[in-house]
């Protein structure tokens, strides 16, 4: 079995630290957490792209390319992550665990090496980022913002989020909007960078083969020059209750098939919650799994659809339903989504629909541990989420919870805005 | 029935391997520390299937057929598999690929319960007319998102490109027309001809025993199977591309493209292997991210982050390509069919070959961290007549030599084809 420890490092840097010996890799990740703002979400998004350039000593791809190399083929990838209403910035690494090298090279001092001087020692020209490296990864960073668009699936579930969410921080997407990276220079990407080390917490996380001690001694040495200036602020999600009415909005596209995008608000239900449980097995029944309502109803019995989820964040308390339909089978789809969840809200259920959305809840829990990226990013989520439980104790509670519970839950959930994605007349 | 060990040391694995009186081969890798156990059974089975002799005829079968056949397995005479496994906490799922249909499913308890399902319902076939008219509508949907998803049209751009006639082209979940077409009795047909044991492999990693799991094997399936099926994939195509260009205007917001260069398909056995981890090689020398052209490409704007590439063989097609976004894909072959001509004048530079097979070789052991990496991987070689974890040995046989002829024959103006989506104008 894998242990899991949690430890200062250094004021607002903290250490999650899986020691196992199961996996061929090491993981390690360095995240900065900062609050989601439509002001600075670009220039934020930005930067892990800008420090993934080059450092003083690597100062181009190409011999930050040979560096990795020489680590058998490891990987430094720029992470930005949105979770509820707190931006993650960093960088994710995977690395061949020492156990497995040809020649015993000791990957994991080097690899943390590595990534500390991205982190801490960018190249710069004048004092600021390089205005070449600027120039282009904006560029880069406005083709990704606008490229959500060919994802046609992802981008119904984000204009849905953007417009159910339109005031709250939680409407702006985890890269910001196109007009603020236009106005992004070398020196205001440096200033905020700098701001960002001074004051945001950091959470690290490592999984492998290494002793928990030699990590910590690795990590200190990596990170011996990170300015520490106080206010770890890292964005508070705030939870709305319900909508007063349901929006419908629809926008039209070049399309062959139709988006539906129901947006739904828990009443209040986040991880922080006693419901939380509940919830979770809310949406397995619902339309987490392919022995949910929708599944069964939306896909198998009518035929609407490819595909009809439910899925949950736990951060702010919103439920979203997504499924790709006929244009003309809008209407039918979204009528039929919602008497499923009136059956729910009735409590319907078959005892093996119950035992299926428990026991696939609880194996997709319990899976996480033999993932270092699933690992990873359950670890993040709870240090944005205060919490130190593990996937084990989540499953225990899941376990534990009644179906009364997950049908009251059903009942408070309220649905807020529809968004529907349809083709253009021809 | 004799079980075989096979230990492969410097990766750090093991593999329990044998075959059955009916013809199947199952192969076990043992996963002690685990919560999760994993099964995969496929058939060497796959979209580009579409023509073969059953019983002395030959049969020409709708496009999408594999794939049809695919999600109609589920269903059994008591209802359907995909939910008894998920009543069991299992994640369960298949996939049809171009030259391989296959159904697996992950579990944390009940695992033997579970390949029992799983054995149970891919073998024994129940397909009612009532069921397949109801599929139409759901493979409808999944063909017309599909229609919507540029990478898709774009890769089936390239190899309508590339190929002449290779069935490798067609869509392998095949259009709204060609899957009309479908009935109960296709689908029984193409099951008794390719979901024979003879023709389908088994494979197993988790903590579970390897004896239990060919017991249970030998309890659920045919206890006979048959020779295998002739199957027709046309004339052998020409070297060079068959178009060098494809386009298609979608709603995108920069092009989107493929890039592919076609080769000669290489045998069954080991060469196929060693196709393979060269023509890797080959793409990391010449675009790799610690390439020069990479850095070129990059820091010119005509690639980004989205840019990938890799190589695949079929029987009678196999290609290297590449693809991503650009704002100028033209450029982009320009600039790689000059890089070529430079490796091929100047040679590798030999450090730079030694350290891309030290990162090539680190990345390969660390995909063996997913069992269904190491499951499919090793039904795809079962299939192509090779074993998956003797790859450390064949990637060390290969030379700078072996790289450098792969770049010289393949990489030319008139093996290539560049597939664009590019973007309405209004959009832009």
């Amino acid at each position: 079995m894998s242990d899991v420890t949690r430890k200062q490092l250094l004021p607002g840097v903290f250490l999650t630290s899986v020691h196992t010996k199961k996996f061929k890799s090491s993981m390690l990740s360095m995240t900065l957490l900062t609050p989601l703002r439509k002001e600075t979400a670009a220039v934020n998004a930005l930067i892990p792209y800008l420090l993934r350039r080059g450092s003083e000593a690597h100062p181009d791809m190409q011999s930050l390319a040979a560096a990795l190399d020489e680590l058998y083929g490891g990987s430094i990838e720029p992470a930005v992550r949105k979770r509820g209403e707190t931006q993650c910035l960093g960088f994710v690494g995977s690395f061949l665990d020492d156990a497995y090298t040809l020649d015993g090279t000791r990957v994991l001092s080097k690899a943390a090496g590595l990534m500390g001087e991205l982190l801490l020692r960018p190249y710069t020209q004048n004092g600021a980022f390089s205005p070449d490296y600027t120039r282009q990864e904006k560029a880069n960073l406005t083709d990704r913002i606008r490229s959500e668009i060919n994802d046609k699936r992802q981008y119904a579930v984000s204009r849905l989020v953007e417009e159910m969410c339109a005031g709250e921080p939680y409407g702006v997407g985890r890269m910001g909007r196109e007009e603020d990276v236009e106005v992004i220079t070398p020196s205001s990407a440096w200033t905020q960078y700098q701001e960002l080390l001074a004051h945001s917490r950091l959470e690290i996380y490592y999984c492998g083969s290494a002793e928990p001690e030699q990590v910590c001694l690795v990590l200190r040495d990596a990170l011996a020059e990170l300015p520490r200036e106080g206010g770890y602020e890292e964005g508070k999600t705030v939870v709305t209750d319900g909508a007063a009415s349901v929006r419908q909005v629809t926008e039209s596209l070049d399309v062959a098939q139709g988006k539906l995008t129901m947006g739904f608000r828990t009443g209040g239900i986040t991880s922080a919650s006693s419901q939380y449980p509940a919830l979770i097995l809310c949406n397995a029944l619902f339309g987490g799994t392919t022995t949910a309502k929708l599944f069964l109803n939306v896909r198998e019995k009518l035929s609407l659809c490819y595909y009809a989820s439910s899925s949950i964040d736990r951060y702010k308390g919103v439920m979203l339903v997504s499924s790709g339909v006929e244009f003309a089978d809008k209407q039918r789809a979204e009528d039929e989504i919602l008497a499923q969840l009136e059956a729910c809200r009735r409590g319907e259920f078959e005892s093996w629909e119950v035992e299926g959305a428990r026991r696939y809840t609880v194996s997709s829990l319990l899976t996480v541990l033999d993932s270092q990226s699933r690992q990873e990013d359950w670890w993040l989520a709870q240090a944005v989420a205060g919490s130190g439980q593990s996937p084990q104790e989540l499953a225990q509670a899941v376990e534990n919870v009644s179906v009364e519970a997950a049908v009251s839950v059903a009942q408070g959930l309220c649905l807020d805005t529809v968004y529907f994605l349809k083709g253009v007349e021809k | 029935m004799s079980m075989e060990e096979k230990r492969y040391d410097r990766v750090g694995e093991k593999l329990f391997h044998m075959v059955l009186d009916n013809g199947l081969s199952i192969y076990v890798a043992p996963k002690p520390d685990f919560q999760k156990s994993y099964a995969f059974f496929a058939t060497n089975y796959g979209g580009m299937d579409m023509r073969f002799r059953l019983d002395g005829k030959w049969l020409d079968t709708p496009a999408g057929v594999a794939h049809f056949l695919e999600h109609k397995t589920f269903d059994t005479e008591e209802g359907n598999a995909l939910q008894d496994l998920a009543a069991n906490g299992a994640s369960p799922n298949a996939f049809t690929s171009t030259s391989m249909t296959g159904y697996y499913f992950e579990s944390t308890e009940k695992f033997e319960e579970n390949l029992k399902i799983l054995l149970s319902f891919v073998s024994i076939p129940y397909y009612t007319q009532e069921s397949v008219d109801k599929e139409q509508g759901i493979i409808g949907q999944e063909i017309r998102m599909g229609d919507d998803e540029p990478d898709t049209q774009v890769f089936y751009g390239m190899l309508e490109g590339l190929y002449a006639h290779s069935p490798i082209q067609v869509n392998i979940a095949g259009t709204v027309d060609s899957i009309a077409q479908i009935t109960a009795d296709t689908l029984n047909l193409c099951h008794r001809a390719f979901y024979d044991p003879g023709n389908m492999v088994l494979c197993v990693a988790g903590d579970v025993d390897p004896e239990r799991v060919a017991a249970i094997a030998e309890e659920v399936l045919p206890k006979k199977g048959h020779p295998p099926v002739e199957r027709d994939h046309g004339e052998v195509e020409a070297p060079q591309a068959h178009k060098q260009t494809w386009e298609k205007v979608m709603a995108v917001a920069t092009p989107i493209f493929q890039l592919g260069f076609k080769d000669i398909p290489p045998e069954k056995g080991n060469e196929w292997l060693k196709w393979e981890l060269t023509g890797n090689l080959a793409c990391e020398v010449l675009l790799g991210s610690s390439s020069p052209l990479y850095a070129q490409l990059y820091n010119g704007g005509l690639i980004n982050e989205s840019f990938s590439y890799g190589c695949e063989a079929y029987l009678g097609a196999a290609f290297l390509c590449a693809g991503g976004e650009s704002r100028d894909p033209e450029a982009v072959r320009s600039a790689v069919l000059r890089e070529a001509e430079r490796i091929c004048g100047e040679g590798i530079d030999e450090g730079l070959f030694q350290r891309l097979k030290k990162a090539a070789y680190g990345c390969m052991v660390r995909d063996l961290n997913s069992f269904e990496n190491i499951c499919v991987n090793q039904a795809m070689a079962y299939f192509s007549g090779y074993e998956y974890l003797t790859f450390p040995q064949c990637f060390e046989a290969v030379t700078k030599a072996d790289v450098e002829e792969c770049i010289r024959r393949v990489v030319t103006k008139e093996r290539s084809t560049l597939a664009v989506v590019k973007p309405k104008e209004a959009i832009q």
